[in-house]
């Protein structure tokens, strides 16, 4: 890479940025330019670094390493704001509006029009929102709440607060994920007025096709790197699959697995949507043992949810679920564990481990019942167990009385991978089992795995990583909207066939909703 | 794993002075305690006699008893309010059916329960308020904080409308009614120590057990420190909540008992803001209100901090406004250290794991 040549073309450029969290390194030596008036796209697979990197020139984080040169300047934001006044917005993937305030309230939360620097003057604050949302073309009522609003619509609002500031660099992460088709034409219509205007735009979408139509230039991000840089017009969704993914190198099982008996049945399951249309639409599987599935699918797809009706989470669902023939209807999640069937959430902080708890407490919070001697918890008996399932999965930790929340994120995950397996399942859903985790602990989450599968156990995980779900399961299932889209064997599956089943679009021909996974 | 153990042996080698740092601060109420206790035998003569300690012991029991079920609410993230006014209805409860029986209207018959019939009626009646908390927080989805708030003031106004606001008097039974005795859980000795001392040795224990070797235990622990992950781990959430406020309002009708054979009387006004000594004595004994941290040795021996400090104070003759002041600079002390405390511990442990990795 040459270093910073005043390009005049160029508006900003991140050199040798690396970030790096507690047990992952989440960019490394990353060089990034973003031209002015053009649609910079970004793409890589989940955990690549993309929104990592986004949020370091918003001034969110700060890197590890490496500087930020504005206009051939160098320059350090210390936080959002710092950003803000030179002229980077940012719409972000998970939704950032207050839902308890109006729109009109929502885009002018930064600094509100004051009356004599005491309260704020309403009449502007509407008439700046009805001023932005006439810019976005959508007839969205100021004074309504957020709350009250499909979430495609609070999309559209969170692009106008980011346009309120007066923006030079305007970066959207993933934005047309929550929209229907006739709002995604509306977006593509702001972004060409942009950047007549001058505007450089920074566009992440995992929508192959969107951004061949609408981008100027594309980087590849994988696993934190630069994989590879291009005009947009030289290339093709062949071309981006083959950097973002890379080659296939989850090494495959000795011998396919022999699939067994069936252990879990699912038929007609239906979850119907708060606010309309179906989180899960008529979903019939059937899963065995020996064998394992991995479910693919984009943001919003339904595929926590799947797993979350499985474990009994939900009331209003309809259809049956079968566990080695037997019904699971109206079974506790305690009693779906104790008859066999285990999750390991999707998010491991929230759903996952316990923060203040030792290694030893996390692993056997499930299983709890299998050391008990009268009313008191065998503690050798705990201990045995927890020693061996450490050494079995490898999980790095001096002594398990060590708090989990020391642990890295890998281990972390084997920790609750290890819950799950101490309770002596039959078929174990692991939902996202590698999201948030460094490349080598992600082949030993696969390796684990494999192994429960060759002992037995009916294994379905999910996942957004193409590479992964290509690479690691016998049986590739595909979901969007709430439906399975595609059902291959590993021999039949293509990238290409897999990536056009997860784009398919719902019966009521909006894209997918990703609030339902938020 | 022998790389491991030779990465573990370095970073304890230099880290034996944090280590002993972290020690020391892992047990600061206790060392807070005998400091309280080796100043106060300096400065006032027989502080350290017997007779001394066994009173500010019987002080410490009733805070004792409280502090422990509200370790087990605390733990699971939440809160009771309405311990002391549990304390009163218990004591009510006892003292009316001592001195006016129990009016079976329709059959015009007065029963009097004997003393220990009466004693289980009032524990009866607190675990019952206790399980009104738990299916408030539970079935209602009603703030622990609101939820009990309002249990305090039912309860409360319970405890005045049963004797109308007057107080039962001389509490000693009638042996013609065969219900005397009432006054021996107060007064009464086991091998020479006070019973309502020997009731919080056996609470203390058995919670303590409870708390560190059950099942029931290490789930309340884990509903408190992640109640989404303990759901999905097959812990029944509601069942453990329900439980843990009937716990508390078991030890808050005890502590009533206590209270009222003590004074060999129970007035309705009994057990006021004793809440706020619970509460108290869990976080001084490092029980953290976020849940899911804490232990009922901890709780004991906040509990004494404040017992003696209150009980010592008094002996040094200082004003009780400025023992209201020290004793609330003592709280605030406690809290600010565990915060350090729990920051230390995190990077310490932090730091290990990487050196591991």
């Amino acid at each position: 890479m040459s270093p910073a040549i005043a390009d005049p073309d160029v508006i900003l450029k991140a050199e040798q940025v690396s970030k790096t969290f507690p047990g992952t390194i989440a960019l490394n030596n990353v060089d990034f330019a973003v031209r002015r008036a053009a649609v910079n796209v970004l793409v890589g697979e989940n955990g690549a670094g993309k929104s990592t990197l986004m949020k370091i020139i918003a001034g969110v984080e700060q890197p590890t390493a490496g500087r930020l040169a504005l206009d051939g300047r160098p320059v350090v934001f210390h936080s959002i704001r710092d950003a803000m006044r030179q002229g980077i917005g940012i719409v972000f993937q998970e939704l950032n509006l207050c839902p308890n305030l109006s729109v009109a309230e929502n885009l002018s939360l930064a600094d509100p029009p004051v009356r004599f620097g005491i309260d704020i003057d309403r009449e502007q604050q509407l008439g700046r929102a009805r001023e932005l949302l006439a810019r976005m073309e959508h007839p969205i009522d100021p004074t309504s709440l957020v709350s009250d609003l499909r979430i495609g619509e609070q999309q559209i609002v969170e692009i106008a607060k980011a346009l309120a500031a007066d923006v030079r660099i305007l970066i959207m992460d993933e934005p047309s994920s929550a929209l229907s088709a006739a709002e995604v034409e509306i977006l593509f219509r702001i972004i060409a007025d942009l950047k007549r205007q001058g505007v450089a735009i920074i566009y992440i979408s995992h929508r192959l096709e969107e951004i061949l139509r609408i981008g100027d230039v594309v980087t590849v991000l994988r696993d934190g790197r630069v994989q590879a840089r291009a005009n947009v017009k030289d290339i093709d969704v062949g071309w981006l699959i083959a950097e973002m993914v890379g080659p296939i190198e989850v090494a495959p099982p000795v011998q396919a697995n022999a699939a067994g008996e069936e252990v879990l049945a699912i038929d007609n399951l239906v979850l119907p949507r708060a606010a309309g249309g179906l989180t899960l639409d008529h979903v019939t599987l059937s899963f065995r043992r020996g064998e394992i599935v991995g479910i693919y699918g984009l943001l919003g797809a339904g595929r926590s949810e799947l797993f979350e009706c499985l474990m009994g989470r939900y009331r209003r669902m309809s259809g049956t679920v079968r566990l080695m023939g037997r019904n699971l209807a109206g079974l506790s999640i305690a009693e779906r564990i104790e008859r066999g069937l285990v999750l390991v959430p999707e998010d491991r902080q929230r759903d996952g481990i316990v923060p203040g708890l030792s290694v030893l407490s996390n692993l056997t919070l499930a299983s709890l019942g299998r050391f008990l001697r009268l009313f008191a918890i065998d503690r050798k008996k705990e201990r045995r167990a927890v020693d061996e399932i450490i050494d079995t999965l490898s999980i790095k930790v001096s002594s398990p009385d060590v708090e989990v929340a020391a642990l890295s994120g890998g281990n972390q995950q084997k920790v609750v991978i290890g819950r799950s397996l101490l309770t002596g399942p039959q078929a174990i859903l692991c939902d996202e089992p590698t999201r948030g985790i460094d490349v080598g602990a992600k082949a030993e989450v696969f390796r684990t795995l494999r192994r429960l599968a060759d002992d037995g156990l009916a294994v379905v995980f999910t996942t957004s990583d193409l590479k992964e779900v290509m690479g690691a399961a016998d049986r590739i299932l595909v979901m969007s909207h709430g439906r399975i889209t595609g059902d291959f064997r590993r021999a039949e599956a293509s990238e290409a066939l897999v990536v056009e089943a997860s784009t398919a679009r719902s019966r009521d021909g909006t894209r997918s909703t990703s609030g339902a996974t938020a | 794993m022998t790389s491991g153990a030779t990465a573990l042996r370095a970073v304890h080698a230099p880290s034996r002075g944090r280590s002993l740092a972290l020690a020391l601060m892992r047990l600061r109420t206790l060392i807070a305690l005998i400091l309280v206790c080796a100043y106060f035998s300096l400065t006032t003569p027989n502080f350290l006699a017997l007779p001394t300690l066994v009173i500010v012991a019987k002080h410490v029991a009733i805070n004792a008893i409280l502090g422990i079920g509200m370790t087990f609410v605390i733990l699971t993230a939440g809160i009771d309010l309405s311990v002391g006014s549990i304390v009163g209805v218990a004591g009510m409860v006892a003292g009316g059916l001592i001195s006016t029986g129990l009016h079976i209207t329709f059959l015009g018959l007065t029963i009097y329960p004997n003393a220990i019939e009466t004693m289980l009626i009032a524990l009866a009646v607190g675990t019952a308020i206790g399980l009104i908390n738990g299916l408030l927080v539970t079935r209602l989805n009603v703030a622990p904080f609101i939820a009990t708030l309002g249990t305090l003031y039912v309860a409360r106004g319970a405890a005045l409308l049963i004797s109308n606001g007057r107080t039962f008097p001389n509490l000693v039974g009638n042996p013609a009614y065969d219900n005397t005795g009432f006054p021996i859980l107060g007064s009464g000795t086991l091998l020479g120590i006070p019973l309502s001392i020997c009731a919080m040795a056996i609470f203390a224990g058995i919670a303590a057990y409870v708390a560190a070797r059950t099942k029931f235990g290490r789930q309340v622990y884990a509903v408190g420190g992640n109640e989404r992950a303990a759901a999905l781990s097959g812990v029944r959430v509601n069942r453990i909540k329900t439980v843990v406020y009937m716990i508390s309002g078991f030890c808050a009708a005890f502590a009533g008992l206590i209270v009222a054979s003590e004074l060999v009387a129970s007035h309705p006004a009994a057990g006021e803001t004793f809440e706020l000594n619970a509460i108290a004595a869990a976080v001084l004994g490092g029980t953290s209100l976020a849940g899911g941290r804490g232990s009922i040795f901890g709780t004991l021996v906040g509990a004494f901090v404040i017992g003696v400090l209150g009980d010592g104070l008094v002996m040094l003759g200082v004003s009780s406004f400025w023992q209201m002041v020290i004793k609330g600079l003592v709280i605030i002390a406690a809290v600010v250290l565990d915060q350090i405390q729990q920051r230390m511990h995190r990077r310490f442990a932090l730091q290990a794991q990487l050196l591991l990795a």
